[in-house]
């Protein structure tokens, strides 16, 4: 593969007209919400900047976040996301297979040496040397930490390489272990969900791409531009909560009226995800939109936040399971109870008292 | 005009009074008192309307834009927790300006081994095992020791993880966030820090119960004023023995 090439005569090569490509370009500004000027910085960089190869590795994972990639509609279709990155090795859709492909990770990890983007799906299993992961006859945790060594930066993909998701829930027998805690001296994007959106990955991909750069990060280390806000704050179902119309049954008027769904244990309020303002298939509908609440598959351990359908949290301690407010309530009338017959027996043991004794020998007595 | 024995044993009792004789002293000054006052307001409306913010109650009917029930909830729910922060930061500056019973509530003489042995003597006046309890001019032992750790530690917690949850709608880089927002990643996840705050609440609440109920009972049972001297300052004490 020739290593000059640039997106743009990529692009041209396989049949994308320059008209598409200034679409694709201006769409892409968009959706990263920059202003109509980046259109052209964008249709610049790609028709000067040779390709940045994309190695992207499959760990313990289920592939829904390669499902949503390939639906990306916004910007433009996948072939040509596929096409503008070089992706040089993803062992799920490359041809090539055995010795073949493994030898590419060598090639390119040589020839571009600090120089490509590393992205992980999926995470590294610890336990019993890793053999819950075997990728070439090795451990899928040496693959990564090759492949890391000379990367420019590292794209988790997905909740499983950012938290860890269903193979790291409680109580994580293979102790399945997200990327940041394996590769510590590299910049990690961390692109949660279970799947994240097709959007949102081509968004941070392209960002990257464009830029230069790793986009702006939170605390958590997830993009700003995507993760920096909750679900609810962007639900359209959101003036019905501050009015507080809710859904209290699965097929009640309300459920039919799309009321706010947090009563059946909506994750909104704590999930934070651009599905409320990018959607999903092309912007056809996200859980909220087809009357189910958010689970929160962003979120870190969402698999151990207890039911999909309650938003308090379960406590779980001295190997019991209760809820806070239940808890909470059965005490308030526990300490009720003892209050009411502390106090009874007060006023008996002070009468008592009062009637053994002379009232002026009384300990208590007073000078009244 | 007869001397009953009675009033001997009075005449008696007085010639034993020390001298120096106390049987008032001016305790909680007024800014303290009126930070107690705002400050069981406070949470009073924190947790009722955060109970209903958990909770909320029967879905309305008609226009979204006929109702506003869980704005106002939560509305009253940040502007109390503004009035309970507000005067929590005032209640530290009092511990330097104020009198020595105001520093209380930040100081636990934890290695001082007769607080313990008091605390102990408390423990034993409230399983009626001692005739009555030892007079104190600020807290008894044991009442201090439940303020130092619900009020001020709890108090505390409350209004960081209250703060770090204000900060998901103020936004990444609002001062809430700048301040508080990193609560939530040391904790897990937004609704890990949601379930703590809920606990703080029925911890809260439950002090209260209790709080309420011992300041009655002291007041009526003990050898001191307890509920008049949050409203005047003044600890009246019903005898003159030590």
């Amino acid at each position: 593969m020739p290593t000059t090439e640039t997106f743009y005569e990529v692009m041209r090569r396989q049949g994308i007209t320059r008209r598409s490509f200034i679409k694709f370009c201006s769409l892409t500004a968009t959706a990263l919400g920059l202003g109509p000027s980046f259109a052209g910085k964008i249709a610049h960089a790609m028709e000067t900047k040779p390709r940045t190869p994309v190695l992207w590795l499959h760990g313990l994972e289920c592939t829904c976040c390669s499902e949503s990639f390939i639906r990306s509609a916004h910007p433009l279709v996948s072939d040509v996301v596929l096409s503008m990155i070089s992706l040089d090795y993803d062992d799920l859709i490359m041809a090539s297979a055995g010795h073949q492909a493994e030898a590419i990770l060598e090639e390119i990890t040589h020839k571009y040496k600090g120089n490509y983007i590393l992205a992980v799906e999926g995470n590294p299993p610890l336990n019993q040397d890793g053999m819950s992961c075997i990728i070439g006859g090795r451990p899928f945790v040496e693959q990564l930490q090759e492949v890391a060594k000379d990367c420019k930066a590292i794209i988790a993909w997905g909740s499983c390489a950012s938290w860890g998701c269903v193979q790291a829930a409680r109580p994580n027998p293979t102790q399945a272990t997200p990327v940041d805690q394996v590769i510590r001296d590299k910049p990690i994007i961390k692109v949660p969900g279970c799947p994240p959106i097709a959007e949102v990955m081509t968004g941070v991909l392209t960002y990257m791409l464009t830029f230069e750069r790793v986009p702006k990060l939170d605390r958590q280390g997830r993009p700003v531009m995507f993760y920096g806000q909750r679900i609810h704050d962007k639900c359209y179902r959101r003036p019905h909560f501050d009015a507080g119309q809710f859904v209290e049954e699965w097929d009640d008027e309300a459920a039919r009226k799309g009321y706010c769904l947090y009563k059946m244990g909506c994750k909104g309020p704590t999930t934070y995800n651009a599905c409320s303002t990018v959607r999903w298939n092309d912007g056809v509908s996200f859980p909220i939109q087809s009357g189910h609440g958010c689970i929160g598959c962003s979120e870190d351990g969402f698999w151990d936040k207890g039911s999909f359908y309650q938003h308090v949290t379960d406590t779980h301690a001295f190997g019991v399971e209760a809820n806070a407010d239940k808890v909470g309530l059965g005490a308030v009338g526990v300490v009720g109870a003892a209050i009411g017959a502390h106090a009874a027996y007060s006023a008996i043991h002070r009468a008592k008292q009062q009637d053994n004794q002379p009232s002026d020998a009384s300990p208590a007595g007073d000078d009244r | 005009m007869s001397i009953t024995s009675e009033d001997l044993l009075r005449e008696k009792r007085r010639a034993s009074v020390p001298k120096a004789r106390r049987t008032a002293v001016y305790v909680y000054q007024t800014p303290l008192r009126i930070w107690h006052w705002v400050n069981a307001l406070a949470i009073t409306v924190l947790a009722i309307t955060g109970w209903f913010i958990a909770n909320p109650l029967p879905s309305l009917a008609g226009e979204a834009s006929d109702h506003f029930v869980m704005g106002y909830l939560r509305f009253f729910h940040f502007a109390a927790g503004y009035v309970f922060a507000v005067g929590f930061l005032f209640r530290i500056y009092w511990a330097f300006v104020g009198n020595s019973y105001s520093r209380q509530l930040f100081t636990l003489p934890f290695w001082r081994r007769s607080f313990w042995t008091e605390l102990w003597h408390e423990v034993r006046w409230y399983a009626f095992k001692e005739p009555e309890p030892h007079k104190y001019y600020g807290h008894n032992p044991l009442a201090h020791l439940f303020m130092v750790v619900i009020i001020t530690v709890g108090g505390l917690v409350m209004i960081v993880t209250g703060f770090a949850l204000y900060s998901e709608q103020t936004g990444l880089g609002s001062w809430q966030d700048e301040l508080f927002g990193w609560v939530i990643p040391l904790v897990g996840q937004s609704q890990d820090v949601r379930l703590w705050h809920h606990w703080g609440m029925w911890v809260i609440v439950v002090f209260v119960m209790l709080h309420v109920y011992t300041a009655i009972r002291e007041d009526v049972m003990s050898r001191q004023s307890l509920i008049s001297t949050m409203i005047s300052g003044w600890r009246m004490f019903k005898d003159d023995r030590p």
